[in-house]
């Protein structure tokens, strides 16, 4: 690639940096290049957020229809799953699993739904219940919108 | 996932000892070029593909290469390692560290993934906060003691335990000469005879072949999920474009100047052909997640562009393998 094909498609996903490319000037030599994206690479990632979204939504709104607990929303949320938050909470997959019930969940002990809570960085209040609207993952737990989230 | 950052990091923990070794040299030195597909490992769903060598093998080939005396520590205990990263810090050792990126609160946020074998180096404290020079970043960050805490100790794929290493000692004179040669050959046999199918240039007709399957198998929304996920991985931020082809051309046209073998630029100038083609694999992917009808030929044509990727990287490293 030479150095003035280096694509410059800025959407800000990088947050303001720059990453670095390899190209060759006009002598044929290697130089490094800043760039500020390239549509492809930003169509993939955009995509990869919005399945993730998507999965999110979908959790939403099967806790709010009664088929699954909060625990579970706040699991997808929080980019994990079962394996993960079984390794930073100590307890076992068919444990959680079964916390993603609603009815078992109502009757958890506070120490258990602690660990949950501290996990996901969140208070108590918040893990028993889901956002009444639709969230965006970015926007929720970093506090970053993307400036466009479709793929044109 | 990967955002790769391990040339960086040994390139800037080499500085601190005033030794001079550009990122591409580093990446070939330690055989950074690498290709897997590997469809029966999932990450978040999705099959593994690798335009790298696993976690940290580049920086042990690297100062293996180099004769570089290196320290490296994992932990059980979380204060044990922050303090050990501590008293390094106090004694002035730049310490380079494998991290999570969720937890890394300065990190680009659309990048912010359960990813974790991130690497940075931490170069001062000021009370609670961490002076840290991360490859992708482009001036010096901060973050505070318990994030780092958490970053270091992530869950999930790879964790890092806290795994922390640094330059004990570097040798008076260092010959990078045989380092390029090893290194170079290394990499000839990655791509050419590791005999399981996954690895190399024969990974990357499996995946063209699958790749062709994928819109009937999976539907087309799986379908671009997964091409999407090949696209990440070849441009991941620290490949240098091209799942570090382009790298590679800069390596060998470094090396053809240190060795003084014109061949080698000329090869320089082959791989930076074929990385060319990896991003017209990219362009066409681009077009079919855009594509809301049936785009079956545009996946077989996708599949095209690897098998002729194969074909070029096959005759391309076995002509390298002669010139060294």
């Amino acid at each position: 690639m030479k150095k003035e094909d280096v694509p410059q498609n800025n959407e800000n996903l990088l947050n303001g940096i720059k990453e670095i490319q390899y190209a060759v000037d006009e002598n044929g030599k290697y130089t490094k290049v800043l760039s500020y994206g390239w549509k492809p690479k930003n169509d993939a990632l955009k995509q990869a957020v919005n399945v993730l979204d998507e999965q999110i939504e979908d959790a939403r709104l099967q806790v709010l229809d009664g088929s699954k607990s909060p625990l579970f929303f706040w699991m997808l949320l929080k980019q994990m799953d079962y394996s993960i938050l079984k390794e930073y909470t100590g307890i076992n997959k068919f444990k959680i699993k079964r916390h993603c019930k609603p009815s078992i969940f109502k009757k958890l002990k506070n120490n258990t739904l602690e660990k949950y809570a501290k996990t996901f960085d969140i208070s108590l209040n918040d893990l028993k219940s889901v956002p009444k609207e639709t969230i965006y993952s970015l926007e929720y737990n970093f506090n970053f919108k993307l400036e466009n989230k479709e793929i044109q | 996932m990967s955002a790769h950052c391990e040339n960086g990091v040994i390139s800037n923990l080499l500085k601190f000892h005033n030794i001079t070794l550009s990122e591409p040299m580093i990446f070939g030195i330690g055989s950074g070029l690498f290709f897997t597909y590997m469809p029966f490992i999932k990450m978040t769903g999705i099959p593994v593909t690798s335009f790298r060598p696993v976690p940290g093998l580049i920086f042990k080939r690297v100062t293996k290469r180099l004769g570089i005396n290196i320290k490296v520590q994992k932990f059980k205990n979380k204060s044990t390692a922050m303090n050990e990263l501590d008293t390094l810090i106090e004694k002035g050792i730049p310490t380079g560290m494998v991290v999570g990126v969720y937890d890394l609160t300065y990190f680009p946020p659309a990048y912010r993934f359960r990813f974790n074998a991130h690497n940075i180096i931490a170069t001062g404290k000021t009370n609670n906060l961490y002076h840290i020079s991360d490859p992708i970043m482009e001036k010096i960050e901060t973050i505070k003691y318990e994030d780092l805490l958490k970053t270091r100790f992530a869950k999930g794929t790879y964790k890092p335990n806290g795994k922390m290493y640094y330059i004990k000692e570097v040798p008076t004179d260092i010959n990078i000469n045989p380092a390029i040669i090893k290194g170079i050959k290394h990499t000839c046999k990655d791509m050419l005879t590791i005999p399981i199918n996954y690895f190399g240039v024969k990974g990357i007709s499996i995946l063209a072949n699958h790749i062709e399957k994928w819109p009937k198998k999976l539907g087309e929304r799986k379908a671009k999920l997964y091409l999407g996920q090949v696209v990440r991985m070849q441009e991941e931020i620290g490949t240098g474009g091209a799942g570090f082809r382009f790298l590679y051309a800069a390596f060998l046209q470094e090396s053809s100047n240190v060795l003084n073998i014109p061949a080698l630029n000329e090869m320089s100038e082959q791989m930076t052909i074929i990385g060319d083609r990896w991003r017209d694999f990219g362009i066409l992917s681009g077009r079919i997640f855009k594509q809301r009808e049936k785009s079956k030929s545009a996946y077989n044509e996708a599949a095209n562009i690897l098998r002729d990727i194969r074909t070029s990287e096959e005759s391309f490293f076995k002509e390298l393998r002669k010139t060294v």
